[in-house]
């Protein structure tokens, strides 16, 4: 939405690292990665070994809107799970009420059935953590209230200094 | 969107570099990278082609210092310019806080730079934003070429609002961080004003 904010308190925070993490132990996957769907990252479980995780965030975004393009010109609404198999390991990527994106990645310790299934029953539980997240940044009494607290503090002095 | 992160005490905001087709966005990009101090940047994404042209993005993150105990991150990402790449450059757009367009100042590449607006416009559009209140600066690129039009009458042309404008040289660093700078500061006002 324009001009709207995103904001995710340290409870939201706290909340989906709990699902996460439980995803991630009950699918046996190395990593699980929420991410909204301009590549911002959210929240994550497990460890990413090498990567960069904001490149990761912003390669995958970028993933999912492509390939909603391209479903859109077969006459697809969406696709709803991507999937891709490496050598090593492999990702599946679903979107989370069709708002974020919800990244798995695994390896030869689990399988994409696996991963399907327990990506099926969390997703539940993240979008009503999500809807309530997503109520309060477009509420015009709390949501907007806590970013523009941050942002009203904010004096011409404090962006100059961020250059030097 | 902008990203507010209580937890990891962040502030995030995505900028756009739009423009036609090799007019200097990929340049802009590479010059801050380069020029940013290591723990202050991320890795440089470019998803180009072997002829090296923006075939769907480039994305650089950066960081730049702490407000109100609050880390700044901007992500800068650049569109690909070729006219034949509009659905990529609409998706890139989702989410934007802030656009820079980087014109091209040579003579024949005057009309692009019009049609470039005019779809940056359309594409904004589509994701419910406006260009007249989007935070916005515009660049004018290759200031160095001898076939460069006149900063006035490209102003004249491009400028839609009151928006910043930069000269720029990006090969040689000329007005990079200058725009840069401008749209940061016109994202977190503009933050501070809704």
């Amino acid at each position: 939405m324009a001009g709207s904010s995103l904001v995710v308190l340290e409870e939201d925070h706290t909340r989906f690292i709990a699902l996460l993490d439980r995803l991630r132990e009950e699918s046996n996957a190395k990593f699980a990665f929420l991410l909204d769907r301009a590549g911002q990252q959210i929240a994550a479980a497990g460890a990413l070994e090498a990567s960069d995780p904001t490149a990761l965030a912003s390669l995958t975004a970028g993933n999912v809107a492509a390939t909603e393009g391209l479903a859109q010109i077969i006459g697809e609404n969406k696709f709803s799970t991507l999937y891709h198999e490496g050598e090593n390991d492999s990702l599946h990527i679903s979107l989370v009420s069709n708002k974020v994106i919800l990244l798995v990645i695994f390896d030869e310790h689990s399988s994409l059935g696996l991963v399907r299934l327990r990506v099926k029953q969390i997703t539940q539980d993240l979008g009503r953590v999500l809807d309530e997240l997503m109520t309060r940044s477009d509420s015009q009494v709390s949501g907007s209230a806590v970013s523009s607290n941050l942002f009203e503090e904010i004096s011409d002095e404090d962006i100059d200094a961020l250059f030097g | 969107m902008t990203f507010i992160n209580y937890a990891a005490r962040e502030i995030n905001c995505k900028i756009v570099y739009y423009g036609p087709g090799l007019c200097g966005k990929t340049t802009n990009i590479q010059w801050v990278h380069d020029k940013t101090r290591t723990e202050a940047k991320g890795k440089l994404i470019s998803l180009a082609t072997e002829t090296d042209r923006t075939l769907f993005f480039d994305f650089l993150p950066i960081e730049l210092g702490s407000i109100r105990g609050f880390r700044t991150r901007f992500h800068l990402y650049t569109v690909p310019g070729q006219v034949f790449y509009d659905a990529s450059r609409k998706l890139i757009l989702k989410g934007v806080d802030g656009v820079v367009f980087v014109a091209d100042s040579q003579e024949m590449r005057m009309d692009a730079n019009i049609d470039s607006v005019q779809n940056l416009r359309e594409n904004l559009k589509d994701h419910g934003f406006d260009l007249d209140t989007v935070p916005y600066a515009l660049q004018l690129n290759k200031r160095d070429l001898p076939s460069a039009v006149s900063a006035d009458e490209m102003t004249k042309a491009l400028r839609v609002k009151n928006e910043p404008v930069f000269e720029a040289v990006a090969t040689q660093g000329r007005g990079v961080f200058d725009t840069l700078k401008a749209i940061v500061k016109l994202v977190l006002l503009d933050l501070r004003g809704r």
